[in-house]
């Protein structure tokens, strides 16, 4: 599979979390979609890793050339989970000073 | 058209409308359980490219520990789907210019990017995305940002506690 593909594929979701990111209002929702830019990158990442491996299993049979992005990739999801935890723990609380999940609540964060 | 190709597009357009779905539902529930097919299709492709490993985590930690979080959020603040105020049309209209916009430049520039011409991606073989090299690259040359991130683990719950005690 050409590495193309990939690039496209993971691009178009990319694109899709942006556009939900710059059009929802509810903070939950743009929450997801961050999540969900996140994943297309994890995706490429490992794409990435199995092209360099493809290219390097014909020079040395035994390489593990491109295992590093794949420990990235588990690292991103470490990253993500522990963000998640904090990001929902502060809708939750700006849920309960505001009554609202409306990001505009939030344009200024003075007082 | 071999089936590892039939494969990759049956999973790409259900992940690509799945994303869709995502975006355009009203209700923050059906939302979440859009993302959860998202998710399952981006394990399918893990699964394709013979990462399984991620593919495995993939489905723990997003579709079942991140998404039954959202999920339990959503329930418990109760959100009336009806008072979601929305965006103005004109907003929504210049996010989707900017957005697509976007992405037809940075495929533009894929298109032309000769490094990246006639490069394969090695399906379903390769050893590097079962666990035991993944374990063994992750305990002899990572293991130390991997402690670092028990800490960053630790440094969530208590600020995740202390945010909600508030």
């Amino acid at each position: 599979m050409p590495i193309q593909y990939y690039i496209f594929f993971c691009l178009t979701l990319f694109s899709i979390g942006m556009i939900g990111v710059l059009t929802r209002r509810n903070a939950i929702i743009v929450f997801m979609c961050v999540e969900l830019m996140l994943n297309a990158v994890n995706l490429l990442l490992v794409a990435f890793s199995k092209m360099h491996y493809g290219a390097a299993l014909q020079l040395a049979p035994s390489t593990t050339a491109g295992i590093d992005a794949q420990i990235f990739v588990f690292f991103i999801m470490v990253v993500a989970a522990a963000e998640v935890s904090v990001g929902l723990a502060i809708i939750v609380m700006m849920y309960r000073n505001t009554h609202s999940v409306d990001i505009n609540f939030l344009n200024r964060l003075k007082n | 058209m071999n089936t590892l190709e039939i494969l990759f597009f049956a999973l790409s357009a259900f992940a690509i409308v799945s994303a869709i779905m995502v975006l355009v539902s009203k209700n923050p529930i059906h939302s979440v359980l859009w993302l959860i097919l998202v998710f399952f299709a981006i394990s399918g492709h893990y699964i394709l490219l013979n990462a399984q490993f991620l593919a495995i985590v993939n489905i723990i930690v997003y579709a079942g520990a991140i998404m039954v979080l959202f999920l339990f959020v959503i329930m418990l603040m109760n959100v009336k789907n009806e008072k979601e105020p929305q965006k103005k049309l004109l907003t929504k209209f210049i996010g989707v210019i900017s957005g697509g916009s976007l992405l037809v430049l940075l495929i533009s520039l894929v298109k032309q990017t000769s490094q990246l011409q006639g490069k394969q991606v090695l399906m379903k073989e390769g050893t590097i995305g079962l666990i035991h090299p993944l374990g063994k690259a992750l305990f002899n040359d990572y293991v130390l940002p991997f402690e670092i991130s028990s800490v960053l683990f630790l440094s969530a719950m208590v600020g995740a506690v202390i945010i909600g005690k508030k």
